[in-house]
């Protein structure tokens, strides 16, 4: 329920959908300056949610200055010329409804969810802190605090966060994923009204935003009073994202952390691979069907062999995130039974995937994992949020919504070859960082 | 497929959201279930409850019901683990089990397509439960490894230490998923002896919502749930005695954040004052950044990322509950004004603007959180499990709304005081100590 979510990966990725199978059916209409509106309509309630997105992240941050854009973020709610500031989110409550934001490596998001009827309340509120953002030092001051003590809460008590920052760090030798989209404590501390304003207006016009709205309503509806709200605001210079790119990786990374915080030892692999912007062709599509055919529940191969047959693990976790700007990232992680060192379970691992690489994958695998995936947009349908969402992380990360409306059909197009070949390219030792958890007095290896 | 009639008892349509209505299905043998019919996406949710949960757990095998909860999926009938997961996964169905302190809840969601076949696997689930050898050691694994998780995490340990401390050797005291030594000491015919007892039809409490019509509601009723016996009467559980009353337990822990757990006894859910304590805490802890809490400890001085409370309606016992995550140096700073703001909330009036926008933010957002099949299943379920009637929900609008200024005052001298909190802190926090 907390407000200022911080993503650090996004999932949603693995269950964008389509159009063409009438998914969403998003329409779609540009205003004059240059801002995005997409509208997906869903008359089962009369709520709507009101999304705006800004096409820029933590790693659009000025070097030095990690945090600030999730700083942005929590002032953006600190006043404007007028409204006073903390009134954003309780006028949004006393019209009975719910707001929140968050802040990714590529996009930061503002959103509220309130009746229909409030819906041209809460978009002239947003339309007017994307230029009027007003900031007084004390609050500032205030609110770094509390971003500090939301860095305590979720990485400095938590080990396994900890790690994850570090084996962040060994993954992106150059490119600036490599900082916690939080930012690191000790830049956070030095973060001043200054450095967010400037981040403000350079980042924060109309031609970088999207409006998204779904809900009880049409684009027809919606055109008027976008028009009338974000419409005046004036387009800005056009905004280059450049990021620092990554060097050839040559050598393998890993990373361990020994706790008396940790109980329960676990290891954990993320190789940096392609996302949908980056790749050839269509890699993409065919890591999303090897990562189900790997670790996508009880029938996937780890699952079989490393949980039920081997007995050597208690849960294994595959993710991949295609959904970003730069890189995507292929994850693995296994949770070894008692006594089982993480050498053990590491050699069992690399088995499985040098298996898959070397042997290729059945007729019977691809076809299961497929409409597995595809299922997924069936269920996305029945909420007001998912919509809005997903296509709100496609296009701040250079997808199109067409690429989103032929998201089953290409899934439904990956070939036996295609998996086997983005397994060969992707699962690579050079391009990955493995990362070990255990407890302090135990011996590992 | 035979039809029933008549399946449908009754409609209430629900004035708050536009043309929804919730009908009251029954089965030709007497399962009730309550229904909120919509065909605009093909897919199917049903939450329901048995009335009996973690509190049932013998002594000593704390982490019964929850342990059943994760068994549920791994085999039932003529199907191994194997199978029945495989089954699940193919028809992409969503089948989810869980032990609460005094339900054992469970939900299934599926496309409209596979429904046939996917209630089949429900049925068999609840009906003939396998608990086979195979899993029952992997799931013990599993739960010995998240019990382990937890073990260290300030969070679960504030409350662990919070709920043992209030409640002693009663089973509200008790964790929910049990302890290392418990969990090795449940063996499988635990399991069937709690399935055996509670999945039972006196107690079950069903919401649906989504693409599936009355009648075939009421068909589908008898399949799933029509096998199970009457099953037995949930506990009663006596009136628990309050512990540790105005006392601070601090867990020492070399963590840079201290966590705080605290809350003393506040008001069940039947009580005539509920409404009111529901408002009061709504402006004291309850409203986000509407909240009083929020705006001292957050807004206005920046010690805590998130502070909340929240009401706890046991069946034996109401609690009002809150915490907060504060640096070590900060934590009394952070204490002295939630009981400070907890004084303010018993003593002083609030004013009419709070009052007015506190109502209108539980009434507002309540719709709004029926945004999908899956939530409004959920939500017909809890109104069933807080026996609040199927009218209940027309009348929630016009029970806020009358509750006066006085009636809020009168129910915050009552339902707070902080003198009573126990507080609970887990990590290193400067100038706190535990009571003697």
């Amino acid at each position: 329920m907390i407000r200022f979510l911080l993503l650090a990966l996004s999932l949603m990725a693995l269950f964008s959908f389509s159009g063409k199978t009438a998914v969403f059916n998003p329409e779609t209409h540009t205003l004059s300056n240059g801002m995005q509106v997409v509208v997906v309509t869903n008359r089962s309630a009369p709520a709507v949610v009101h999304m705006v997105w800004y096409k820029v992240g933590a790693a659009d941050e000025p070097r030095g200055q990690s945090g600030i854009a999730h700083f942005l973020e929590h002032l953006m709610f600190k006043g404007t010329k007028y409204t006073p500031p903390g009134e954003f989110s309780k006028i949004v409550s006393r019209n009975g409804g719910t707001d929140n934001a968050f802040t990714s490596q590529d996009f930061t998001a503002y959103y509220q969810k309130v009746a229909r009827s409030k819906l041209e309340l809460v978009m002239k509120l947003e339309a007017e802190r994307m230029t009027n953002l007003v900031l007084s030092e004390k609050d500032v001051l205030s609110e770094r605090n509390v971003v500090l003590e939301e860095r305590a809460s979720r990485t400095d008590n938590s080990p396994s966060t900890q790690l994850f920052e570090a084996q962040q760090t060994a993954l992106y030798l150059n490119h600036p994923y490599r900082n916690p989209v939080i930012g690191w404590e000790h830049e956070i501390r030095d973060l001043s009204a200054e450095n967010a304003l400037s981040f403000y207006k350079k980042f924060y016009a109309p031609n970088n935003a999207i409006l998204i709205v779904s809900g009880d309503v049409s684009l027809e509806e919606i055109k008027p009073l976008a028009e009338r709200y974000y419409g005046p605001i004036p387009g800005g210079a056009k905004i280059m994202r450049s990021r620092t790119l990554e060097p050839k990786h040559i050598a393998a990374r890993r990373v361990s952390l020994s706790s008396t915080q940790v109980r329960q030892p676990s290891l954990s692999r993320i190789y940096i691979t392609s996302s949908y912007r980056t790749a050839q062709k269509r890699e993409a599509y065919a890591l999303q069907v090897l990562a189900e055919i790997i670790g996508g529940g009880t029938q996937s191969r780890l699952y079989r062999s490393l949980v039920l047959n081997q007995k050597k693990a208690i849960s294994v976790y595959v993710w991949y995130n295609p959904t970003a700007l730069d890189y995507g990232e292929f994850g693995i992680s296994v949770t070894p039974r008692d006594n089982l060192s993480l050498a053990q379970i590491e050699k069992a691992l690399d088995r499985e995937l040098s298996e898959i690489k070397t042997n290729g994958i059945s007729a019977d695998e691809i076809k299961r994992a497929a409409k597995k995936l595809t299922a997924e947009a069936v269920y996305a349908r029945d909420s007001l949020m998912a919509a809005p969402n997903i296509i709100g992380r496609a296009l701040t990360t250079g997808q199109s919504l067409e690429d989103l409306e032929e998201w089953p059909e290409r899934i439904m197009s990956v070939r036996i070859p295609d998996v086997v070949a983005a397994a060969n390219e992707t699962l690579v030792m050079r391009n990955s960082v493995t990362s070990l958890l255990t407890p302090k007095k135990r011996e590992v290896q | 497929m035979q039809l029933a009639v008549p399946a449908l008892l009754s409609v209430f349509p629900i004035e708050f959201c536009g043309a929804v209505e919730i009908k009251q299905v029954e089965s030709k043998s007497g399962i009730r279930a309550w229904l909120v019919q919509n065909p605009s996406v093909p897919v199917i949710s049903m939450s329901f409850a048995f009335r009996s949960g973690a509190v049932s757990d013998p002594t000593g095998k704390e982490g019964r019901a929850q342990f059943v909860a994760s068994m549920l999926d791994e085999g039932a009938g003529d199907l191994n683990s194997e199978a029945f997961l495989g089954k699940i996964e193919d028809l992409s169905v969503r089948l989810r089990f869980r032990a609460n302190l005094e339900t054992f809840s469970g939900s299934i969601q599926t496309l409209k397509r596979n429904r046939a076949e996917a209630f089949k696997l429900l049925a068999l689930a609840l009906n003939k439960p396998r608990f086979d050898k195979d899993p029952f050691l992997r799931i013990r694994a599993q739960l010995s490894a998240s019990l382990r998780l937890a073990q260290e995490d300030p969070d679960r340990i504030a409350s662990r230490v919070w709920y043992r401390s209030v409640f002693g050797n009663h089973p509200y005291g008790r964790p929910i998923g049990g302890t290392l030594a418990s969990i090795s000491n449940i063996k499988r015919e635990d399991l069937f002896s709690f399935s055996n007892s509670f999945f039972g039809r006196k107690n079950l409490l069903i919401g649906v919502a989504g693409d599936i019509d009355p009648d075939e509601l009421s068909v589908r009723l008898d399949e799933i749930f029509g096998g199970l016996p009457q099953g037995s009467d949930p506990e009663i559980l006596t009136e628990p005695e309050i512990q540790m009353e105005g006392k601070t337990i601090v867990v020492e822990k070399s963590l840079p954040q201290s966590v705080v757990l605290f809350g003393h006894r506040g008001l069940k859910r039947t009580d005539p004052e509920w409404y009111a304590a529901y408002i009061v805490n709504r402006i004291l802890g309850g409203g986000g950044f509407s909240s009083r809490l929020m705006e001292e400890v957050r807004e206005k001085r920046g010690l805590a990322y998130g502070i909340y409370s929240w009401l706890n309606p046991l069946e034996s016992v109401g609690l009002i509950m809150g915490s907060v995550a504060t640096s070590n140096s900060r934590v009394k700073d952070s204490l002295d004004i939630i009981r400070e703001e907890w004084r303010k909330m018993s003593e002083l009036a609030i004013s009419d603007k709070e009052l007015q926008e506190a109502k209108n933010y539980i009434n507002g957002s309540f719709p709004l959180r029926l945004d999908s099949s899956r939530s409004i299943a959920q939500m017909l379920l809890a109104v069933q499990v807080n026996r609040l009637g199927i009218k209940y929900l027309n009348r929630r609008a016009y029970i806020i709304n009358s509750v006066t200024k006085d009636q809020v005052k009168k129910a915050a001298k009552r339902l707070l005081d902080p003198g009573l909190f126990t507080v609970v802190v887990v990590g290193k926090p400067a100038g706190i100590s535990s009571s003697q």
